[in-house]
């Protein structure tokens, strides 16, 4: 017995010029999986990502959430039906204040995909839960430019649950942090699994990904190498010989 | 202050500078007064998509030579009164806007402003080529002998003028502190995260271009009226275009407040200008006064205030 | 009815000839704003001021036109490079290009020409040369010397620009730090001198232009006006950085313009080119030759 799929993506391509960038890519994601994505620097996976969100389209393929297609969507459209994304090179909005950097998918994600407005009171206050979570509370009414890198990657973190998605893609989100840090994150992760999000993790931090998924993908030169469980992965010769190194 | 609030405010204090008018009997002063009130909504129009949205609009004389010449055009076939003429003007540069906007606003921002040079540049040939409004010759218009509410029609073009910026800087405040006004910033910020966190800034951005066209068109449409005699050249005068970008720049593109110093000062210190040195010399100085604070004071005065105010609390 | 064949080969021909020089008009800005991302707006009146520089050189000293443009092509080299060091550290260092960065160059463009117009008058200024005068007759087709020679200079201009584009280290670095700048640091060659480089040769290309275009026709201050659409218009159909596609769109405006201005007249002129850009940014922004 197995949840319905949420996330379905059929053979997606995507050029940029002569350059290909991915290659007939396939996979799909349940709802509630935990699901790992990793490969090489260059390998496509930022790619994918802003193919799967509307940041970019792909050229062939489809792509399916909920059962809908949504190719040709624009990002925000995907967005309020429900996935979003943590860019890997953080982008806050540099002249809002922190707390105003949550307050736009609180706003223009939630709000609009549920019709109801809440009142500034209720945002606010939803503002200071998702930064407590992060442990970025004091931080609230600064600019983001103050933040350190690494509570920049939070913050980048805290937009994409703040738009309260049913699937979460969080990349590269860790880089940098300590052993104890990627613990707390990783521990917030499967706390929003749990409550039903299913997430797509992509990292390099292997221990955080193996110990994490369910299944783990495996992207290298544009193309889907493996796709199966984390122990099977590993144990996986193609993907030693390509990623892992012998 | 809510925004209630703010616009009893804002029309007490509007009141308030028109009754003290009144008591001015210089002529000159509704003349000049006119001019800078005018640039307080073109200022403040543009900053709406230029400061608030952060995509630059060269082509603000198009807009406001649109609203213009629609008067024009209006008072050869019928006699309409001036508020009804603003809102004909700015319904047709409102949809220039949106019309420039859908074409434009899905490449980046430096072709939408580029595009918007453009627009400029085929109005006023359009314009010129149209021999209904006078072409190159220009066309005279006729002020009503009968001026609605009282006195004099200078006075009375001031205080439409005097209500139509309390109604630009309304807007702006209000825009400002909604939820619109944080959609604006994000795309200024970021567009592209702005998109992927859920904003529809191709919607937002045409949002944006129609209301502030709107605003520069129904400052247009009273010219015709003020000079009495209109041609191409005046009212696709360059200055207008530099005043609107200048203003907003110097006086501060993050709030209101800023175009309102910005018109407010520099309008005044060009009409001073003109008057004693000459018109080049005052553009010059609108010119420098643009490109060094550019440079040094990006947040224009308002910036330099709240850096100030800053350091004091330090 | 005699279809005017004649009218129409000699319009034809004028419009390629000022197509040839309206590449060289554009291809400083092909430079800055097609590889470097640097929306210098006021190209065209950096434009003027070398017209108005090689007026004076050549009213008061006799200076040959051509002669006075290699003279001022390094000194504006020096100026081109000085804005963008400006440019560079008000701007591109902050991220505020955008918005910051094209009032710069809009309040550039405004300064020179309220500038010219306060020292010279609005009166057209113009230069006299051995070759400002006379035409070629070649059966029925007229050739003005005044708009072959610019045409021939601005075809050399060109062709030279390309090669060292193609050829020198230095070019083959400017076309680099368009597309990848970060590898250019890598390789030890710090992307803002190169820009900083781009930028000086851009502007030289302005005064060459400059000289070039008040041999073609009298100058006064507010002419560069004309030319911020043609530039632009020409940059993007031509596909931005591609230097020959600048010259295939510098022609074929030429040759709209030409036989527009001469079958419906020449007020329609400064509205073609913003027309044609406007159409080819809606329709295709990629340009005829773009990437």
């Amino acid at each position: 017995m197995s949840a319905p799929t949420l996330l379905a993506v059929e053979d997606l391509s995507k050029r940029f010029g002569g350059f290909v960038a991915l290659e007939a890519v396939n996979f799909s994601v349940a709802e509630g999986e935990r699901v790992g994505l990793i490969g090489p620097n260059g390998s496509g996976k930022s790619t994918l990502v802003n193919c799967l969100c509307g940041t970019l389209q792909n050229e062939t393929g489809t792509v399916r959430f909920a059962g809908q297609a949504i190719d040709g969507l624009p990002a925000h459209r995907r967005v309020r039906l429900g996935i979003a994304r943590s860019f890997q090179l953080p982008r806050p909005f540099a002249t809002l204040s922190v707390g105003d950097n949550l307050r736009i998918p609180l706003l223009y994600a939630v709000d609009a995909r549920t019709g109801v407005r809440h009142s500034k009171a209720e945002i606010d206050a939803r503002c200071g839960e998702l930064l407590s979570l992060m442990g970025l509370a004091d931080k609230a009414a600064r600019p983001p430019l103050e933040l350190s890198q690494v509570e920049m990657r939070k913050l980048e973190l805290a937009r994409a649950i703040a738009a309260e998605p049913k699937l979460l893609i969080a990349d590269e989100a860790m880089a940098g942090l300590s052993p104890s840090e990627v613990d707390d994150i990783l521990a917030l992760l499967v706390r929003l699994n749990e409550r039903g999000i299913t997430i797509i993790l992509i990292e390099h931090i292997m221990r955080a990904v193996m110990s994490f998924s369910e299944r783990v993908l495996v992207l290298v030169a544009g193309r889907k190498i493996a796709d199966a469980r984390p122990e099977d992965v590993v144990r996986d010769p193609e993907v030693t010989r390509a990623y892992l190194g012998e | 202050m809510g925004n209630g609030t703010f616009v009893l405010a804002a029309a007490v204090a509007g009141a308030a500078v028109f009754g003290l008018s009144l008591l001015i009997h210089n002529e000159y002063f509704f003349f000049a007064g006119y001019v800078v009130l005018q640039y307080i909504v073109l200022a403040t129009a543009w900053n709406i998509l230029g400061g608030y949205t952060g995509y630059v609009n060269f082509g603000t004389a198009a807009f406001f030579a649109m609203g213009a010449y629609s008067s024009v055009v209006l008072y050869k076939l019928v006699s309409l009164p001036l508020p009804v003429l603003m809102v004909v003007g700015g319904a047709i540069s409102g949809i220039v806007g949106f019309g420039t906007g859908y074409l434009t606003l899905r490449l980046r921002g430096v072709y939408f402003a580029i595009a918007t040079l453009a627009l400029a540049v085929v109005v006023q040939t359009l314009i010129v080529n149209w021999d209904f409004v006078g072409g190159a010759r220009g066309a005279y218009i006729m002020r009503p002998a009968q001026v609605p509410l009282f006195g004099n029609y200078i006075q009375y073009l001031f205080l439409v003028m005097l209500v139509l910026a309390v109604v630009a800087l309304v807007t702006a405040r209000t825009i400002e502190r909604s939820r619109l006004g944080y959609g604006f910033s994000a795309i200024r910020d970021d567009e592209l995260a702005a998109e992927a966190f859920g904003v529809p800034t191709l919607r937002l951005k045409l949002l944006a271009t129609t209301l502030s066209g709107a605003l520069m068109g129904m400052a247009g449409a009273p010219l015709p009226y003020y000079v009495t005699y209109l041609d191409p050249a005046s009212g696709f005068n360059l200055a207008y275009a530099v005043n609107s970008i200048a203003m907003p720049l110097i006086g501060g593109t993050t709030t209101w407040v800023g175009p309102l110093i910005g018109a407010v000062l520099l309008g005044t210190i060009q009409q001073v200008a003109t008057v004693t040195i000459s018109s080049a010399a005052n553009l010059l100085i609108v010119g420098l006064l643009l490109v060094g604070f550019v440079i040094v004071a990006p947040n224009g005065i308002v910036g330099l205030f709240e850096q100030h105010w800053r350091a004091r609390r330090a | 009815m005699h279809f005017p064949f004649e009218l129409l080969a000699n319009a034809a021909v004028s419009g390629l000839l000022l197509g040839g020089f309206y590449a060289a008009v554009t291809v400083g800005v092909a430079i800055s704003f097609g590889m470097l991302d640097i929306v210098n707006i006021a190209h065209p009146a950096f434009i003027i001021l070398g017209s108005y520089i090689t007026y004076i050189v050549n009213s008061t000293l006799g200076v040959d036109p051509l002669v006075a443009s290699v003279i001022m092509a390094p000194a504006f080299f020096l100026l081109g490079a000085a804005i963008y060091q400006v440019y560079y550290l008000a701007f591109e260092k902050r991220g505020q290009e955008s918005l910051r960065g094209l009032a710069f160059f809009f309040g550039l463009l405004f300064i020179t020409e309220v500038a010219l117009i306060l020292v010279f008058g609005v009166d057209y200024r113009y230069v006299t040369a051995p070759y400002a005068g006379p035409s070629l007759h070649l059966g029925f087709l007229i050739l003005p010397l005044r708009m072959l020679v610019p045409c021939a200079v601005s075809l050399v201009l060109l062709l030279g620009l390309q090669l060292f584009l193609a050829r020198s280290f230095a070019g083959r670095a400017i076309l680099a730090v368009s597309q990848d700048p970060v590898a250019l640091r890598l390789m030890g060659v710090s992307p803002s001198r190169i820009k900083r480089f781009a930028f000086g040769l851009s502007l030289a290309t302005a005064g060459v232009a400059g000289t070039l275009l008040i041999i073609i026709q009298p100058v006064e201050p507010s002419v560069g006006r004309d030319y911020i659409g043609r530039v632009f218009a020409i940059c993007v159909l031509g596909g931005m950085g591609s230097l020959p596609g600048a010259l295939v769109a510098a022609m074929l405006l030429g040759l709209v313009e030409s036989v527009t201005s001469t079958f419906y007249g020449p007020s329609w002129s400064p509205a073609i080119a913003f027309g044609v850009l406007l159409v080819t940014l809606a329709v295709r922004p990629a340009g005829l030759m773009g990437r």
